[in-house]
């Protein structure tokens, strides 16, 4: 369970939220909704663990994400704006190395397997320099099925996928949620899950 | 599932690899660049054996050193504009273990062909076979020193405008010593005293950046990331 108490983000003068508290529970999934540039992404990167909040603190599983960090990392998936795909490099190295980097170690037939649900067979050895805005988000989206993780912590995960792609992303999600995992994400859509909760910053 | 903590560091530094070896041009620009210096200083001072003798170990070692500065500011700058150090940071896997792959992944890039190639450029400055021995030997002790220092002020300016001077200037200065003991082991050997000792002070040097350099870089770069 992921514990948040009292968060506030401050970015120079301007705050962007305070005292923000919430608790997501394990097959919960919680949407954070807000316009453009109300802080929804410097939440994610908060609750992450990749920046400090200027008061409050994040727990994972009753413990301080600060005081044990590899172990909350273990468990936790994060999928920014940025891909972490190398233009040079074909999607199956970007998955194999990416995953590796992180201590998971997969097979080139799961990989396949992952790029092939999310329809991009034929273009697992193309760089990734050729592929369009969506299938780049595909290929970011098949570490939900190489990389096993209890939180997932997406930020707009259907940016720039068709119908097809968000289908199975929303297929994705909804396995995560039926296997105990909890969901943490941004979107401008409303989703066609379960009912969750809803954040307004 | 989780394998042991020497695979990440492996696929740290065989990711870099890849890289490097799609991108080949910037690493033979680099190695151009240090035979070009190299060889315009003999052109420049004219072929007396005993000024060309006494130069080559400072001229041979600068040329490394510049070399070196060249693919530094590329350490890290594409990983932090794509996400990938975020993703590094996210991993479970320590941190540093993986920073110090890329260092490593930097130094057999940028480093080890300056080592290899540098007996060969000796030649021309009528080096004797036992001087070429101990330049190679003071270069591999020394690149890889270049490359840690060089890592952490690629972490220090990453993400700063004009960030290629600013890591000159920061990078240089702390350049000396390993400049100082590995042209002077050379040196000193040409004078017949022996490189014993500049070579144990460049060793240690290194041993001291080995265990520092990396974890220093990884807090520049968490405070980069912020």
């Amino acid at each position: 369970m992921l514990a948040v108490s009292h968060l506030t983000c401050q970015r120079g003068e301007r705050v962007l939220f305070q005292d923000l508290s919430f608790d997501l529970p394990d097959r919960q999934w919680l949407q954070i909704a807000g316009t453009n540039g109300a802080g929804k992404t410097s939440l994610l990167r908060i609750l992450a663990g990749l920046s400090e909040p200027a008061t409050g603190s994040v727990a994972w599983n009753g413990v301080p994400v600060r005081a044990n960090r590899s172990a909350y990392h273990a468990d936790l998936l994060y999928l920014g704006h940025q891909g972490a795909l190398k233009e040079e490099l074909t999607p199956l190295e970007n998955l194999t190395l990416g995953l590796g980097m992180e201590g998971f170690a997969t097979t080139a037939p799961a990989v396949r397997d992952a790029l092939t649900r999310f329809g991009l067979s034929g273009r697992e050895r193309l760089p990734v320099r050729y592929l369009s805005a969506g299938q780049r988000r595909r290929v970011l989206l098949c570490r939900l099925r190489l990389r096993p993780a209890r939180l997932w912590i997406l930020d707009e995960p259907y940016t720039a996928l068709d119908v097809h792609a968000a289908a199975v992303l929303t297929e994705h999600l909804e396995s995560h949620l039926a296997q105990g995992g909890s969901v943490l994400l941004t979107s401008h859509q409303s989703l066609s899950l379960a009912p969750g909760m809803c954040i307004t910053l | 599932m989780t394998a042991s903590s020497i695979t990440p560091f492996r696929q740290a530094v065989r990711r870099d690899l890849l890289l490097a070896a799609r991108h080949k041009t910037e690493v033979i620009t680099a190695l151009f660049f240090f035979v070009i210096v190299v060889n315009l200083l003999p052109l420049g001072i004219g072929p007396d054996p005993e000024l060309l003798r006494k130069i080559a170990p400072g001229a041979l070692w600068i040329g490394a050193l510049l070399a070196t500065l060249l693919g530094l500011q590329r350490l890290f700058a594409p990983d932090h504009q794509d996400g990938t150090l975020e993703q590094m940071a996210l991993s479970p896997q320590p941190f540093t273990l993986l920073v110090a792959g890329k260092i490593l992944a930097h130094w057999l890039v940028a480093g080890l062909p300056v080592v290899l190639i540098a007996p060969l450029l000796g030649l021309q400055f009528d080096l004797s076979g036992r001087s070429l021995w101990i330049l190679v030997l003071s270069l591999l002790l020394g690149t890889p020193i270049l490359s840690l220092i060089g890592a952490v002020g690629a972490a220090l300016t990453l993400g700063v405008r004009g960030s290629g001077v600013l890591l000159s200037l920061l990078i240089l200065p702390l350049y000396i010593p390993a400049l100082i003991f590995g042209a002077g082991a050379v040196e000193s050997d040409l004078a017949g005293l022996g490189a014993e000792g500049h070579l144990s002070l460049l060793g240690a040097l290194l041993l001291v950046c080995a265990v520092f350099a990396p974890w220093v870089t990884t807090v520049a770069l968490r405070v980069a990331l912020e």
